[in-house]
Parts: structure tokens; sequence; C-alpha cells
């Protein structure tokens, strides 16, 4: 799926962000055009400061690009959309609340039925293992389950496109395998369509149909790449099984090429 | 952060049980030193006047509080009972702090809400709280009369520092928790009531401990210059007519409500924090 069905999910057309300070001006996101089918899964990688973050940021709408356009099911995006749930870098449960009140935060100020919402978010919370955690505070959970909860957050508002900035950093390396594992089966059975920013290359490998590597500031979209695997015949593998898959390596070291790491001395 | 009690031993070891007695006697001495304290001066205070090495008429004694505290509990036509001079000054403390919460955090909010009028405003908010406010006694007492001057200096004296320390704890709320706010699309009034307004308790909490004790300086010293009633009333009532005695108990009756107040702000914090 490298060319987006007839009508793509998410598009950006020569989207262009600048930022503005009194020491200057930053040209941070320069000509991004990328259209995104439904139900794909995504994954932007690039070197750190090449604005990846600052693009989902665009998608969702809580910023808007100085140049070009963002589109979602062919609308303009003008401000935050329901159809996005969006996953920051760290869970940022509110520690005053309880799991099951933190996840049910979207539903508040989207202004939904709560009874409703209340059975969806228990539901979720269940289903990701938190189901005796309802009136737990965040503070009484480890990482990886602030994590799911932090993703039940995302999902209880039933969101079409998940963004997904990082959302593995925080954790130890044990369970940010198993909790990607975990969270891309969630997000495939569901049919989401899924953009994930990450600087880690196994996992957007893994996880992701199609890699788009952006170069550095002003980033700009530096080339695509699909990740097939010849094991799966129709459907993807997890990706703790693909990152065992003969294909991972040549594609781990295509796109350490593409993000030409330089180490500074 | 662990989630299951694999850590909580059923029975206790020998080393866990010395581990304990220690605890023990450590948070064990360190009350007594503080009573010692107490004791040493309460002892001082008696033994020096009644040797004649300081003057008796300048310090009173402890001894003499607890008769006087008895006599001015009746009232005579000329004096009221020294409970209702009690009530008058932590009823007038209680009105000063709770109005410059409420006012405090309803500018800090404003402030937040319009920045630029933060702005505008942040030189002369830092200069009205680095006034002396007592200067103002007087004019207040011209301005709003014997007992609303009371009130005014109570509030003047806590309010514009409430103003800075909750708007610094607004300030202090994680960006990242306004973004996550954003991305459900929360509007202004939303992100204030849902994030930024919950996410300061532990700011109110801070601000209503230093409150407590500015309101209190803030009615005491308005009570020298206007009131007939009132704790701040009764030590200058006393000192003018030189008996010890009154200002001393009235001194000692300030400490109490001093102490009762920090009590009762503790256990709020206590109760509030558990949830964090």
């Amino acid at each position: 799926m490298l060319a987006a069905a007839a009508s793509p999910k998410v598009e950006l057309r020569d989207v262009g962000l600048r930022y503005f300070s009194r020491e200057g001006e930053t040209e941070a996101l320069k000509g991004i055009s990328l259209s995104i089918a439904p139900s794909e899964f995504v994954a932007i990688i690039g070197p750190s400061g090449c604005g990846k973050s600052t693009l989902l940021s665009l998608i969702s709408g809580i910023v808007a690009p100085t140049e070009g356009a963002v589109s979602i099911d062919g609308k303009p995006v003008t401000g935050p959309s329901r159809k996005v749930g969006y996953m920051l870098q760290q869970d940022y449960l509110f520690e005053w609340r309880t799991i099951l009140e933190n996840t049910l935060l979207g539903a508040e100020i989207q202004g939904v039925p709560l009874a409703k919402a209340r059975e969806r978010a228990t539901q979720l919370l269940t289903r990701y293992g938190l189901g005796q955690f309802l009136n737990h505070l965040p503070r009484q959970l480890s990482g990886g389950m602030r994590q799911r909860a932090a993703l039940a957050r995302t999902l209880c508002t039933n969101p079409d496109i998940v963004l997904l900035d990082e959302p593995f950093s925080a954790l130890d390396s044990q369970t940010r395998l198993a909790l990607a594992d975990e969270i891309g089966e969630i997000l495939r059975r569901e049919a989401k369509t899924v953009i994930l920013v990450t600087h880690d290359i196994g996992e957007a490998i893994s996880m992701a149909e199609r890699v788009v590597v952006l170069s550095r500031r002003p980033g700009q979209v530096k080339s695509n790449h699909a990740i097939r695997f010849a094991v799966a015949d129709a459907g993807r593998l997890a990706p703790l099984v693909a990152r065992n898959a003969p294909e991972f390596n040549d594609y781990f070291r295509t796109l350490w090429q593409e993000l030409d790491v330089h180490v500074d001395h | 952060m662990s989630t299951t009690d694999a850590t909580a031993i059923t029975g206790m070891s020998p080393l866990y049980r010395q581990w304990l007695r220690r605890e023990r006697r450590g948070h064990l001495a360190v009350r007594i030193a503080q009573l010692a304290i107490l004791a040493i001066v309460l002892v001082l205070w008696e033994v020096l006047p009644r040797a004649q090495i300081v003057n008796p008429l300048f310090t009173s004694y402890p001894s003499a509080i607890w008769p006087t505290f008895l006599q001015m509990l009746k009232s005579t036509p000329q004096q009221a009972s020294i409970l209702v001079h009690t009530s008058s000054t932590v009823l007038a403390t209680i009105v000063g702090f709770t109005a410059a919460m409420i006012i405090g955090t309803a500018t800090a909010a404003a402030l937040w809400w319009w920045n630029g009028l933060y702005r505008v405003l942040d030189p002369y908010l830092v200069v009205a709280n680095a006034m002396p406010k007592t200067a103002f006694v007087p004019i207040f007492y011209i301005w709003l009369g014997a007992t609303l001057s009371i009130y005014g200096m109570s509030l003047a004296i806590s309010l514009f520092v409430t103003v800075l320390m909750i708007y610094s704890g607004f300030q202090g709320i994680d960006p990242n928790k306004i973004k996550l706010a954003q991305t459900f699309g929360a509007s202004k009034a939303q992100i204030l009531i849902k994030v930024v307004l919950p996410g300061s308790v532990p700011t109110f909490i801070a601000a209503l401990k230093v409150n407590a004790g500015l309101s209190l300086v803030g009615v005491v010293v308005g009570e020298f210059q206007s009131a007939n009633l009132g704790l701040g009333y009764l030590i200058q009532y006393g000192s003018q007519i030189f008996k010890m005695n009154i200002v001393m108990t009235a001194v000692t009756i300030l400490a109490i409500v001093s102490s009762l107040m920090y009590l009762a702000i503790s256990q709020l914090e206590s109760a509030v924090m558990r949830r964090r």
C-alpha cells in the first residue's frame, strides 16, 4: 500500500511549519506531502530534532501549519478532531484521578454521555489487564501498566486515527518490546489508521507497514519504504516475530543508511 | 511503584524489629527535646523575675497567666470577656485568609487566562507584595473605619503573596498535561477546571499555610490601631496601663490560636495528599 488508495484517511499537502522567536526564525518542517490510507500503519523516523513530533501535532490539529494544508477524510483540519487519538511520549496520567477517571478524561472533555463511556473504559481497561486497578491511583501502577492505561484513555473516545509519539520511550527495554507487541496487535485488530513516530528503527520496521524517513531540520520527506515479510502471506507479522524475519536486518541496514547518523567528535 | 505486596513479610524479622525500635526511640527523643525547650523557657520566665534578676513588671510570670485568664473570662461593664476578644480575632483572621484565598485564586486565574494582563501587572504585583502593608494601618482606619479596617488589613497582608504563589503554581503545571487535554479538544475553561486547578492543590495548601499566619498578623496589627475588641487590642491596652499579665495572657492565646491553625491545615494537607 505504498501509494495510498483513492481516498486517503490523512493527507498532508506541501506542509511547512516555521517557529518565530525574538532570536530568529526556525523552519521546522518543509514541503511535507504524505498520504495515508485507511487502516494503514505508518512509522515516521528521522534524526532527533527533525520535527517528527511536530508533524503529529499538525495532524492532531493542536498546531496549525504555516504553509500547506492537512486534511482528514478529505476535510481540512482546523482544530482537534474527535477522529484523532494522540498518545504522547509519557502517560501523563493525572495523579489526582484514579485509573478509570483518567481513562474518562477525553469523554468528559468531549461531553460524551458518561455512563456509556464508563462502560467502554472499564471494558478497555479490563481487556488490557487493568481490571483490578480501576480505582487505583497512577502512582500505584508500574510503567508498563500506566502506558496501557494511557492507551485505554486514547482509545476510549474511539478515534479512527491513532497518533503515537514515541509512546514507549520512557519504558525499560523489556517492557518496551512486550508493550510494542501488545499495542501493535490491539491497534491492528481494531483496524485503526496509525502514525507512529519513533527514533527506534527496529520498532518502526517491526510494527509498521510503511516507514517514512525524514531529513534533518528543516524536516522533509526523504524516502518511503514499504515493509513486507515473505513469510506473512496476507496479514502482518507480530512485531516480536518480525524482528526475527530474514528481511528485518536488510530493512534495518537500509534505514540506518538513510538516517545518515553522524556521531560528532 | 510495586503493585503487589511481595515485599511485605508476614512475620517480622528480628532485624526489622530492631530497626522499628530504633525508629521509635529516635522519634521519642525528638519529642522529649521539644518539650524540654518549652519547659526551660517557662522555668526561666518564672524563676528569673522571682529572683529579681529581671524586673517582673516587664515580664509577668507564666504562673500568673491562668489566674489572669480566669479573671478575664468574666465580662465587666468596661471590658468584654477574653473569649469575646479571642473569637473576634479568630473570626477576622478566618475571614481574612478565606477572602485572600478566593480573591487570590480568582486573580491568579485571570492572569493565567490573559497572559497580556500578567505582563502588564507583573511589576505592580511584585511591588505591592514587597510593600510593608502595616504602614497602611492608619490609612485603612481612616478609609474603612474601626471594624472594616481590621478585615482590610488581614486581606491586604496576605492577598498579593497569594496571587503570586498561586500564579506561579499555575505556571508550574506540566505543559504536556495541558497538551494532553488539548488533544481531546479541551477549551481553555476545561483546561483550567480539569487540569490547572486540580493540579494546583499542593500550591493551595502551601498558600493556605503562609496565609493563616499572615492574616493573623494583619488582624492583630489592625487591632492595635483601631479596635476596642480583639487580642491585638488587649495587648495594646495592657501595655498602656502597664499590666503585663494581660499582655502575656493575650500573647499566649495567640500562640495557641496559631498552633491550632497550623494543626488544622496539617490535617487538611494529609487528607488531601492521600490522593496523590
